[in-house]
Parts: structure tokens; C-alpha cells; sequence
């Protein structure tokens, strides 16, 4: 499988890139680890012919653990989101999540800002960031802006972000103290998408909710972040009903369609028996 | 679309190819400089039999472009071998305890097993599995490929203390 001809550039800076991005318009895109464009491109379903490949630019590395905020470059892969241990101290549900992402080899070089920037209904990362309350940093030719994770995602592979703006960065919120956290994936097999995910965060003070956050993955054609499954949660001591009742919100915010991994009704089942797992996890660690 | 010049190191030779950029580094290696330890099985990412070492990273060269491979170090099966020529330790451990039938996915396996046990010296048999998961083998059901990674650690850890 030998994919169309391109003309390959290898930028250091974000200008320059984003400069090559405005000279093609959608005849040129960004590839950072590769591992769902260079497929696309082998068999012929992404066309392009001019591929910028962006793992020279040192301004799209590193993880940086602030005070308030913890910020991850567009180009960190899932193997450094994993071997990381500052990120797995400060935020644990990172290094949970990545884990169960496709296989060690494709985690060597997929990153973190390609597994959300894509807009790929199956990738962890989005609704993993959804349900963290992440905020991506998106440059392009006039300047820089911002847009929450939970604002980004329109449809499948369809996005806030525009052509020519390159996602360089993901800023996320230090949690509260007694924030439990989990991230469950029903999956055929090892490197497998998701049947269902599940992200859930809930702080507890004094035996009392006072936030939680779920969100999911590959159950619509985008993530989805349940507010009313937070608000099912908060004011109670998490037990069965409160947790009953966040799953039920839950899953009246998905939109599962059938497809190779089963028909609607098991991937609902699914989904429910995922998304209680979570919550409960997440309860158990707070 | 017009070739041009790359370099990267293969087995710690450096090698100059021209090639356009399209070209899979897998095709690079077999094709152009007759490296045909690592093979193709799937062409999809799925396998790992194309599994080689770049730049300290097991990465499936079915999937990586040679222009992003220009300036890599990269080590294949070919490079594992002791500098007499003989089989190195991971290769003599899978001889040893049969961690191969048909011996396609094997070079994988093994360049795979190589950063495994750089980075984790001293793997239980579940972090033997779940750092091999992106290595597909048909024919021996794993059980002898995870016993020869094992015995390939303690022989690892053996070696290192006997030259302490």
C-alpha cells in the first residue's frame, strides 16, 4: 500500500508551518505521530500534496506541572503522557487512559494533539479531556486563541479548529484535593477503538460530592460530556442511586449507531455498564 | 513527485538513500538496502512484524515515511547479533526455548523484546504481554515467545552483575 506522491516539509516553528498551511490551503496537512493520517493516506483516503510533518518544532513538546495548570504540547506522545511521572502524580487518569490506547509501538509515536485534533469519534483522548475540562490552545496566521475541549468537537473528523491552525498546546486544571478518578474501556482486543469509554472525576469532601465530571467515548459521533451526570452526583454521598441516576443521564446524552462492534441496543448495554464502573472507580479513590 | 537524498543510520552504519518521501521507510530497508530482517505482514499497523528501533522507540516502519525517518538511528533483528557475528542474547533465548514456529513475526518480536527489556530490565510475565501486545503471532500462542523474553531478562541481569 503505497500512498499518493507528496512534497514533505519538516518546519521548526509553529510560523513557519502554519505559513506552508496558508500557502497550500487543503491541498496541505500537519502530521504529528502519523498513526491515523499515514494509514488514511496509504489507502488512499486522504489526499494531499503537501504533508508537514511537525516533530522538529521544540515549541510543541514537554509537559510543564503548574501551580493551577498542567500543560501538555501538542506533539507529547501517549509513551511520554505514560512515563511521565510528574503528569502521573498531578493528574493520574492521563497515564490510566493513554494506557489502553492501541499498542506500544503506535504509543511510542502518536501524540496527544493529533489524538485530539483529529476529531476521530473513536480516539480516548477527547472525551478524556471533555471530562477534565481541558482548554486547547490553537494558532494560526493572526494570532493564538483558546477553545474548550467541550466546545471543539462538531462531528465526525469536524472541528473549531480551522485549516490553516495548528493545535499546539492542552492546558488542564490541577484537580481539587480528593478528586477520584477513573477511565474505563470496553474493547474487542488489545490496540482495539472503544465499544464504550468512560472518563469520570468526583471530588468528595466530608463524604459529600461536591464536583464530578463524566464523559465518553466513541458512543456518538463525538465525545460526550453529560453535565447532568455531574449534577446527579454533586450534594450526594455517591451511593447506588445517585450513581444510578448519573448513569441514566449518561446514557440519554449518547447516540451510539451499529456498526462492526454491535448494534445499538449491546453498545447501549455496554455503555451502561462502563459508565457505572467509573463513577464507582472514581468514587472509590476520592 | 521528485526523490531526494536522506540519511539515516542503519545497525550503526550510516546510509545515504534517495527516495521520494512517499516511500515507507519498511520498503526503504528491504528494498533499497537489502535490510530483510524486519518484514511486512499486514501493511496496516497492526501486526509489528515490521517492528524496528528508531531513535529508541520500537515503531512499525510500515507506518513511518522515510523523510520522517531522516536522521534516525536505526536498529533491526540484524543489529542484535553479539559483534562475533553469534546470536545475541534475545535471539539464543528464543533459539533456546522455541519462540517461533513459522519464524515470520520473529524479527519483530525480538526488536520489540530489545526495547522491552531496556526499559523495564526485570519484566513479570504481564508486563511481558502488555509491552509485546503490538506483536501479532499465528502460530506458537505466545506461551514460548513470553518464556523466551523472560529467560532473555535473567540472562540480561546475569551478564550485567558477572561484569559488575
Amino acid at each position: 500500500m503505497i500512498p499518493a506522491g507528496f512534497e514533505y516539509h519538516r518546519p521548526t516553528d509553529v510560523a513557519s508551518a502554519i505559513e506552508i498551511l496558508k500557502t497550500h490551503g487543503d491541498e496541505a496537512r500537519v502530521v504529528a505521530g502519523g498513526h491515523s493520517l499515514i494509514p488514511m493516506m496509504k489507502l488512499r483516503m486522504a489526499d494531499l500534496a503537501h504533508l508537514i510533518d511537525l516533530q522538529d518544532i521544540e515549541g510543541l513538546k514537554g509537559i510543564e506541572i503548574g501551580a493551577e495548570t498542567v500543560s501538555i504540547g501538542a506533539m507529547v506522545t501517549q509513551h511520554e503522557l505514560i512515563t511521565h511521572a510528574g503528569l502521573s502524580e498531578a493528574l493520574p487518569i492521563i497515564r490510566e487512559a493513554a494506557l489502553q490506547i492501541a499498542d506500544p509501538q503506535v504509543r511510542y509515536l502518536g501524540t496527544v494533539g493529533g489524538n485530539v485534533a483529529n476529531g476521530d469519534p473513536g480516539n480516548d483522548m477527547p472525551g478524556l479531556m471533555q471530562c477534565l475540562d481541558a482548554t486547547y490552545v490553537i494558532e494560526g496566521a493572526e494570532g493564538s486563541r483558546t477553545v474548550s475541549a467541550r466546545d471543539f468537537y462538531q462531528s465526525a473528523y469536524f472541528t473549531a479548529r480551522e485549516d490553516d491552525e495548528i493545535l499546539t498546546r492542552i492546558e488542564i486544571p490541577r484537580l481539587p484535593a480528593g478528586t477520584g478518578y477513573a477511565y474505563e474501556k470496553q474493547k474487542r482486543k488489545i490496540g482495539d477503538y472503544a465499544t464504550a469509554a468512560c472518563g469520570a472525576l468526583v471530588t468528595m469532601q466530608g463524604g459529600t460530592c461536591t464536583a464530578a465530571s463524566v464523559a465518553m467515548t466513541n458512543l456518538s459521533d463525538t465525545p460526550v460530556w453529560s453535565e447532568e451526570a455531574g449534577a446527579a452526583l454533586v450534594g450526594t454521598s455517591c451511593g447506588p442511586d445517585a450513581v444510578a441516576a448519573a448513569v441514566a443521564a449518561s446514557l440519554a446524552a449518547i447516540n451510539p449507531t451499529q456498526d462492526n462492534r454491535g448494534p445499538v441496543e449491546f453498545k447501549r448495554h455496554v455503555a451502561g455498564v462502563i459508565i457505572r464502573r467509573a463513577i464507582e472507580g472514581a468514587v472509590a479513590r476520592a | 513527485m521528485s526523490k531526494h537524498h536522506y540519511k539515516i543510520t542503519v545497525n550503526g552504519k550510516p546510509r545515504d538513500v534517495l527516495a521520494e518521501p512517499r516511500e515507507l521507510l519498511i520498503h526503504t530497508l528491504r528494498e533499497q538496502l537489502g535490510v530483510k530482517g524486519p518484514h511486512i505482514g499486514c501493511e496496516t499497523s497492526h501486526c509489528g512484524a515490521c517492528t524496528v528501533d528508531m531513535n529508541g522507540k520500537s515503531v512499525k516502519a510500515c507506518t513511518v515515511f522515510v523523510a520522517q525517518a531522516n536522521g534516525a538511528e536505526i536498529t533491526t533483528v540484524e543489529g542484535l547479533v553479539n559483534p562475533d557475528g553469534s546470536l545475541g542474547v534475545i535471539q539464543e533465548m528464543f533459539r533456546e526455548h522455541h519462540g517461533l514456529q513459522c519464524g515470520y513475526c520473529t524479527p519483530g518480536m525480538i526488536t520489540r523484546a530489545h526495547r522491552l527489556l531496556q526499559e523495564n530490565p526485570t519484566p513479570t510475565e504481564e508486563e511481558v504481554r502488555f509491552g509485546m501486545a503490538g506483536n501479532l503471532c499465528r502460530c506458537t500462542g505466545y506461551q514460548n515467545i513470553v518464556k523466551a523474553i523472560l529467560a532473555s531478562a535473567d540472562m540480561l541481569n546475569a551478564q550485567k552483575e558477572a561484569a559488575e
